[in-house]
């Protein structure tokens, strides 16, 4: 009682000012101008919101969203869960390669992906009994299965690797069947990483536009299209932000029942040091085979095109890479440095700020918690042209004249991809036993320390898995940076590859392929970078950690 | 198990721990420091004596290097351009920064969009003296507060050696047997050069309903955008559609651009098909820079930039002292009489015709 007395003070002093650091950036880039657009939207009639209600698009768009949303979810977590087991068994540079690979599809242009899809439809729907899946709503949440693959298996992962493998180890001593050690001991302790990564899936496909506008078909319009219909092309506000309202409620619902699914099923271990049980061979390379083709063939086929120049093979779309061209008001290669600064900026951010919220979320059970757990996966959920329109008329006027700021498209990032960071830390600072916390402070710690030396390092693999999502995010965003008013010369990647493709003309095609390999490539060497910083930490912390069991 | 727990706590050392709160500290001073240093790098920007003029423009624009710095060097002004978005964007956003605009001037708004702009109060008129070379037929807004500065025109292409026959050559051919499962279309609910197709065809056909009744007997393939019509099912993107919505321009980019090189466009244009897009440029209402932004529109239509027009953004200079260049005066094909509608009659009846065409080619 004493010493936390003694500790109080400082320690609250500090862990205010770090929980309000992150309310205060949320609060400013995110809720005051959404809130502020929706606000003032309305206000031009309510009129919209109850017609809404009545029109049968509007209500066919918000059932489609839901359970478009919700199959994408099922189907991305049943072909995942695999690799997720694969990867909590994979050390070494396999490993390495098969993160990095996973989280290539983030950058990927939709287009491009679309193609790539189409081709592979088209082609299996020759073999017997496949359905061509083509401007279908299968197409639609297989692409959303490909984008979100790395959510599931790399949250999943890390976090199944993290389990007390002893368990699994004790039932099949006693007899037990490897799926029923699996459904009986593993996934009851699995589920709170499978719900966080079952949220994101949700959320990305809830709001997904791109995938919908190009692989859909005609008549499949979710609550995101049909906010930028009303918005963009019709110029109707008041319906935009009626929408905007529905899709915004849907998703605190979600994000209310997931996070108290997470809660109510999370298990903390002791962190003993076990092995986790190895897997067979063939089922490894089954798996990796899977993933390999479902996940590699849209980058092999960009890669084929980016090759190709005149009638042949050669890297003259990559050397075009550096030149100056009409179509865009930098070169390619000037617009990839304005992404990785971008990228760089939006994860330190959004990595700080995550961790700041996960703590919170963990360490809190009241009401901040569960605010700050809303407050932090919301940002997913909310339009793009919501967000866009209303950092423009928001942050408009001194001292927050920033609209038109460069680095308002980092800090845009920041906020889509802090989501991705709070749900791969979360399930993590869950699985520390509270009884190491306990015991550290029995034995003289303040609080500050047991964060830095218990929950940090214990959650260093999530943090790499969500510096990996972060930098991936960041590197492939679209949506939101293209409502924002940008200054020409601060071209994005994903902008440039848009507008190479949005005229005619083979060069103009292959210098987007050529782009978006490197993009893809870029993502691939950050999270192979974080690996190897990451697992040499932990190799000089098993130098100095004298855990047995 | 205490002990154990004991030597769980020295995961790190106290040193490393400390380190790292310090790092995660410093990060997010800097991104604060980054913040502050940002906003007061603006204010030291407005202070300066000399003008700074925005252009805000969609994300198509695209301009050749040196073309602002030759209106600096004229006139001390310098030009940032900002660009936002499509068209749709562009005016949604215009409207709604009208009381605090985002910049001075705004470029690339087009006919099918420019009465919601007009009905709104952010622009202010102004006559430009070089709208004597700008042929009548641009000047669509009699209150002349948007100013005509290019054209092109939407038109269905067609992929030469994919016809069997000869090319179409009306409108009324797209429902002809000959060109059954031919042509892919946008959605007009969603792309621009769809809309700018529905306009044509409420323009250039006796009973557009019906056509388009036809040519949905027809096996007419429908997208959503631009760019899964062209790269996804017309013949340029390895698709099997020999008639696809784009530009007149579309077959000059495909030579400029081929690879290898060719003489000749493998795409052609149906002349008779074309819907005219004219792209303006007016003063933003309350801009502290009135008459410098007045100069930008007169620069906007002086030589210097309407040469640049054709090879940056494939549309054509309005004004008609400006020179086409090679590839432009010798292989593109722009419509003498194309299909055009009044603006405020878009405006008007954008939502009724595009609710009608859904539920004849979608439902």
């Amino acid at each position: 009682m004493n010493r936390s007395a003694y500790y109080g003070l400082g320690w609250r002093t500090l862990a205010v000012a770090c929980a309000a650091a992150p309310v205060a950036f949320l609060g400013l880039f995110f809720f005051y101008p959404v809130i502020n657009i929706v606000v003032s939207s309305l206000s031009q009639g309510w009129t919209g919101f109850l017609d809404i209600f009545d029109s049968s698009r509007a209500r066919n768009a918000i059932w489609f969203t839901t359970w478009q949303a919700a199959a994408s979810t099922l189907v991305t977590v049943v072909i995942a869960m695999p690799c997720a087991a694969l990867m909590a068994r994979t050390s070494g540079s396999a490993g390495v390669w098969l993160k990095a690979l996973v989280t290539v599809p983030f950058v990927l242009p939709t287009i491009v992906v679309g193609g790539a899809f189409k081709e592979l439809f088209e082609g299996l729907n020759g073999s017997v009994g496949f359905p061509n899946l083509n401007h279908t709503a299968g197409a639609i949440i297989v692409a959303h299965a490909f984008f979100n693959f790395a959510v599931v298996a790399r949250t999943v992962g890390a976090y199944w690797a993290g389990l007390d493998h002893q368990l699994e180890e004790q039932a099949r001593t006693l007899g037990s069947s490897s799926s029923h050690v699996f459904w009986r001991v593993t996934w009851p302790r699995l589920k709170p990483a499978v719900f966080a990564a079952a949220a994101i899936t949700f959320l990305f496909s809830f709001t997904s536009f791109g995938v919908v506008l190009v692989l859909g078909g005609l008549r499949q319009a979710t609550i995101e299209t049909e906010i930028f219909r009303h918005a963009v092309v019709r110029g109707d506000l008041a319906t935009s932000a009626s929408m905007s309202v529905i899709q915004i409620g849907a998703v605190l619902c979600l994000v209310a029942v997931t996070s108290r699914l997470e809660r109510r099923t999370s298990v903390s271990t002791q962190m003993m040091r076990s092995t986790i049980a190895p897997m067979r061979t063939t089922t490894k390379t089954t798996i990796a085979v899977f993933s390999l083709i479902f996940l590699g063939s849209p980058v092999a086929v960009m890669i084929e095109r980016s090759l190709k120049a005149a009638d042949s093979y050669g890297l003259q779309n990559y050397a075009a890479l550096f030149e100056k061209i009409p179509q865009l008001p930098t070169t390619s290669a000037e617009a990839l440095g304005n992404s990785m600064i971008y990228a760089l900026i939006a994860t330190a951010i959004a990595l700080c700020l995550g961790v700041v919220c996960a703590i919170t979320i963990v360490t809190r059970h009241d009401t901040m918690s569960r605010f700050f757990d809303l407050a932090a996966t919301l940002p997913l959920g909310v339009s793009a042209v919501t967000v866009g329109f209303g950092i423009l008329i928001s942050l408009n006027r001194s001292p927050v004249d920033w609209r038109t700021s460069w680095w308002i498209v980092p800090i845009a990032h920041a906020i889509v991809a802090l989501p991705f960071v709070v749900r791969s830390i979360v399930p993590m600072l869950r699985q520390i036993h509270p009884s190491i916390r306990e015991a550290a402070s029995l034995l003289g710690s303040s609080p500050l320390q047991i964060r830095a030396q218990i929950d940090l390092p214990l959650i260093a693999r999530g943090l790499t898995v969500a510096a990996g999502f972060a930098f991936a995010i960041s590197l492939g965003e679209f949506g939101a940076t293209s409502f924002l008013p940008r200054r020409a010369d601060t071209l994005t990647g994903p902008q440039a590859v848009f507008r190479l493709l949005s005229t005619p003309g083979d060069l103009l095609r292959g210098q987007a392929m050529a782009l978006s390999v490197v993009l893809a490539g870029a993502v691939a060497a950050a999270v192979i970078c974080s690996e190897i910083l990451s697992s040499g930490k932990k190799r000089r912390r098993e130098v100095d950690l004298p855990i047995g069991s | 198990m205490l002990a154990t727990r004991h030597d769980l706590i020295r995961v790190i050392p106290a040193e490393e721990a400390m380190r790292r709160i310090n790092v995660l500290m410093g990060s997010i001073g800097i991104a604060m420091l980054i913040i502050t240093a940002c906003g007061a790098d603006n204010a030291a920007q407005e202070e300066a004596d000399e003008v700074t003029l925005t252009l805000v423009t969609h994300d198509s624009f695209a301009i050749s290097d040196g073309v602002f710095e030759s209106f600096r060097a004229e006139t001390g002004i310098t030009v940032e351009v900002l660009t936002s978005g499509d068209v749709g964007s562009l005016v949604a956003q215009t409207i709604l920064s009208a009381e605090n605009p985002v910049g001075d001037v705004v470029y690339g708004v087009d006919n099918t969009f420019m009465q919601r702009l007009l009905d709104s109060s952010a622009i202010e008129p102004y006559e430009a003296p070089a709208l004597t070379d700008v042929p009548d037929q641009f000047e669509l807004d009699s209150t002349h507060r948007l100013t005509p500065i290019d054209y092109g025109d939407v038109c269905v292409n067609y992929w030469k050696d994919a016809l069997s026959g000869p090319p179409p050559t009306s409108l009324m051919d797209l429902v002809s047997s000959e060109f059954k499962s031919s042509l892919v279309v946008q959605n007009p609910e969603t792309s621009s050069p769809g809309m700018a197709f529905l306009l044509a065809t409420i323009a250039g056909t006796p009973d557009w309903e019906d056509f388009w009744k036809q040519l949905r007997a027809n096996d007419v393939t429908v997208t959503n955008g631009w760019e899964a019509a062209y790269y996804g099912d017309f013949i340029a993107g390895g698709g099997s559609r020999p008639l696809v919505v784009s530009y007149a321009s579309s077959p000059v980019a495909e030579l400029i651009y081929a690879d290898p090189p060719v003489d000749e466009p493998p795409t052609g244009v149906l002349l008779d098909s074309c819907f005219r897009q004219v792209e303006f440029a007016g003063v933003l209402a309350g801009t502290a820079h009135s008459s410098e932004a007045r100069l930008l529109i007169d620069f906007l239509l002086s030589d210097t930039f309407q040469n640049e027009i054709p090879m940056n953004m494939f549309m054509y200079p309005t004004s008609s002292t400006a020179e086409l260049p090679p590839a432009f005066a010798q292989h593109s094909q722009i419509s003498d009489t194309p299909l055009s509608l009044p603006p405020a009659e878009i405006e008007a009846n954008r939502q009724q015709w595009t609710e009608r065409w859904v539920e004849i080619v979608l439902g």
